[in-house]
């Protein structure tokens, strides 16, 4: 696959984005009727949808944390989501998603004031194109929002990348394969803290120095879109018919 | 008599709550020395504390308020009641206006049965008592159950009641408004069909202008027959 | 883990109430006995998959997505490719649904949408075929629910047919040419009634489906002939009722057709 050549001459990454360049992102909050909470979410080709349950008493009541609030986030993709069909079910990529994400989420919520209950969050997949476990993470902050969840501030994130040894933002699905380096990164954006990161591939010390400041300022652009969707969520007028989930509309 | 139309300010999580001498009260909290929003919600100041009261999600329990709920198990000595709150709310055989033995709780309230209850305990995390030891509360036999998001029941009630009471002069239904966001109607289908479409009506249209003009309308009232609000939201 | 609701709890109240309008021939959302909900397809929402289709019948969302791979036909049909049809009942669609494989829920609204597939003959299964007995394309239909709020067969079924006939065989995938539409021959549509009391009504909501005793679905053609039927629910239906349901679901059917699922 050499032959990928993934940046030109001017400096043009493969679908004609800037290096620092994001894909288009489309956010609806409040889609679902049954839960909670819920979050649609459109990055470039990436369609995911969030759900939030809870908090709600947990029975039995062996199960229940007397302390805190068991916030579990479930990642499936759909069988349809990827080129290839994928089997239903979890398997050990999504078991891993789903364990860094509530760790994600956790951070940001503030889980003690619900002891004895489970917060269920659930990631599903729709379309998949690079940097899902990111774009599942920033819907399922808002579902949480709006679910009237406590929170510090909402959970935000951006995947930084290296290919032909330049960084990139937001990487697309051929940049994702074939680059050099990749590293998804999620933080709370009032305080600073950093509650995911990842990274694959090669870069040096310099190059992550940069690569973290950068994906930090694009993360700061979906934190924008995120809040204007929970903004939008109440300030437009919903007519009963589009209560529900248009969101073949976003 | 006006209804006040209020600026509502709608803060989101994280988001800085600047406190100029007000004291930070619920769904808002202090990290070194400054104030943010926890919730998705509107900011409200009242007697010097600002606080902060979510727009969406369950219904967050506070003493005295009055919600219907829903029977969903039986024990040894009170009944687990559904409040649509976090946790679910125990009501204790010894606050319900009967004398229950032991043993016989079905034979009073059965699972499913609905019931108009007080908050009578809130627990600092949220742990919720409710008792039916009060005029007016009790179990709610036949009729209708809607839900509401808890945030809109203060304009389904209506500033002194007006517009519950208006839409009870207008069908002649029995209504019974829980601030959990339950609301129990009794009365004919036709006109139990019409109080829903009333209710859906303001939950969706709670912030805009001519409302009770508008419900006036639906029940079929000439403008200004009842009551006098005319200058309301 | 599992938390209590009273999800499961229908209150006796709705019970008696959605009962008392049925014998009037009316329903809570103010629909007749033969309406359904406003119906809403989306062809094409998953570029990714060879079709896909997102259907709303009320409030009840649902995404179907088909992909077309290539496998070995079934021994027993050499000469034929293969449907496969799998439904996912997540559980972002209702706080009763639990995370895991499909329960006998899924199972059976999936088998029950292959059924209506299959027997239909909606596709010609015999123009499926690569190589005789070693290389076919095999038809995957994922149906993935998103919202629950009833009626899941019929949202699924449209979503399914729609979702088919918005699918293309990937031959250019696989250097063998052109991509091609899938060899469609009819279009099944699927109406399902609930019985409530002694009232019938068609499409049931979320609520009605908690109380309704029986269940009847009928798949017809494009002929008005009956493909496929599934009866659910520990109540029962007469010979007359079944008559008349069906009769009416090739009436509705026809019209759920013309309106959304017209070739081209």
């Amino acid at each position: 696959m050499e032959e990928i050549k993934l940046m030109d001459e001017e400096g043009r990454r493969i679908d004609g984005r800037r290096p620092d360049e994001l894909r288009p992102i489309k956010m609806k909050v409040g889609v679902l009727t049954r839960a909670d909470g819920s979050a649609y979410l459109q990055w470039g080709k990436n369609k995911v949808l969030a759900a939030v349950y809870g908090p709600r008493e947990v029975f039995p009541k062996h199960l229940q944390d007397p302390e805190r609030a068991l916030l579990r986030a479930r990642y499936n993709m759909a069988s349809f989501s990827v080129e290839e069909r994928k089997r239903p079910g979890p398997d050990r990529r999504s078991i891993e998603l789903s364990k860094v994400i509530s760790e994600a989420l956790r951070a940001a919520v503030f889980v003690e004031q619900f002891p004895k209950t489970s917060i269920d969050v659930f990631i599903e997949i729709l379309q998949a194109d690079a940097g899902t476990r990111i774009a599942g993470l920033v819907a399922a902050s808002a579902a949480l929002a709006d679910a009237g969840i406590p929170m510090k501030d909402l959970v935000t994130g951006m995947t930084v990348g290296k290919v032909e040894d330049t960084l990139i933002l937001d990487l697309c699905k051929e940049e994702d394969n074939y680059g050099q380096a990749d590293l998804p990164i999620a933080i709370i954006p009032r305080t600073g803290e950093i509650v995911l990161l990842q990274m694959d591939g090669h870069m040096t010390q310099e190059e992550i120095d940069r690569a973290l400041d950068m994906a930090i300022r694009g993360a700061m652009k979906v934190y924008e879109i995120q809040k204007r969707a929970l903004l939008e969520r109440y300030e437009r007028l919903v007519r009963e018919k589009e209560y529900i989930a248009d969101i073949s509309e976003v | 008599m006006t209804e006040e139309i209020k600026l509502r300010e709608i803060v989101l999580p994280g988001q800085e709550i600047p406190l100029k001498g007000l004291r930070p009260g619920q769904g808002v909290v202090v990290e070194k020395g400054r104030a943010y929003s926890m919730y998705l919600g509107v900011k409200s100041v009242k007697d010097g504390v600002v606080s902060v009261t979510p727009l969406g999600g369950r219904y967050l329990p506070k003493l005295g308020d009055k919600v219907v709920g829903k029977i969903m198990d039986i024990g040894p000595t009170y009944w687990l009641v559904d409040i649509n709150a976090p946790y679910v709310a125990p009501l204790h055989v010894n606050d319900v206006p009967w004398r229950v033995k032991e043993g016989e709780l079905q034979r009073y309230l059965d699972i499913g049965d609905l019931v108009y209850v007080k908050v009578s305990r809130v627990s600092e995390v949220g742990q919720t008592w409710v008792t039916m030891k009060e005029r007016g509360l009790r179990p709610l036999r036949g009729g209708f159950l809607i839900h509401v998001v808890p945030t809109k029941v203060p304009r389904i009630i209506g500033k002194g009641a007006s517009m519950i009471k208006l839409i009870q002069e207008g069908t002649k239904c029995k209504i019974v408004v829980g601030m959990n966001g339950r609301i129990w109607i009794d009365c004919d289908p036709e006109k139990t069909m019409l109080v829903i479409r009333v209710i859906r009506m303001i939950e969706r249209e709670a912030h805009t202008l001519g409302l009770t003009e508008r419900v006036k309308k639906m029940l079929g009232m000439g403008v200004g027959e009842v009551g006098g609000d005319k200058a309301n939201g | 883990m599992s938390s209590k609701t009273t999800e499961n709890v229908i209150s006796e109240i709705k019970r008696s109430w959605i009962e008392k309008l049925a014998i009037s021939g009316k329903r809570v959302d103010n629909r007749g006995p033969e309406d359904f909900r406003p119906i809403k397809v989306v062809k094409g929402f998953v570029e990714k998959a060879e079709g896909s289709a997102l259907v709303s019948m009320g409030r009840t969302t649902v995404l179907v997505g088909v992909k077309v791979e290539i496998g070995a036909p079934f021994p027993d049909t050499p000469d034929k490719g293969v449907i496969i049809t799998n439904a996912e009942l997540i559980p972002l669609a209702a706080p009763t649904f639990e995370p895991g494989p499909p329960g006998e829920e899924g199972i059976e609204l999936a088998r029950v949408v292959d059924r209506g597939i299959r027997e239909s003959e909606m596709i010609d299964l015999g123009e499926l075929v690569i190589e005789e007995g070693e290389k076919v394309w095999i038809v995957y239909i994922d149906i993935d629910v998103l919202n629950y709020e009833g009626n899941l067969f019929d949202a699924s079924s449209l979503a399914a047919v729609a979702a088919l006939m918005n699918a293309k065989i990937p031959y250019s995938k696989h250097d063998m040419g052109e991509d091609r539409p899938l060899p469609i021959k009819h279009v099944p549509v699927s109406v399902t009634w609930a019985k409530i009391g002694s009232a019938i009504m068609v499409d049931p909501s979320y609520d009605e489906e908690s109380i309704m005793s029986a269940r009847l679905t009928v798949v017809t053609d494009e002929e008005g002939n009956v493909r496929a039927m599934q009866k659910g629910g520990e109540g029962s239906f007469t010979l007359d009722e079944v008559k008349k349901i069906i009769k009416k679901s090739a009436e509705l059917g026809s019209r759920i057709r013309k309106q959304y699922l017209e070739v081209g």
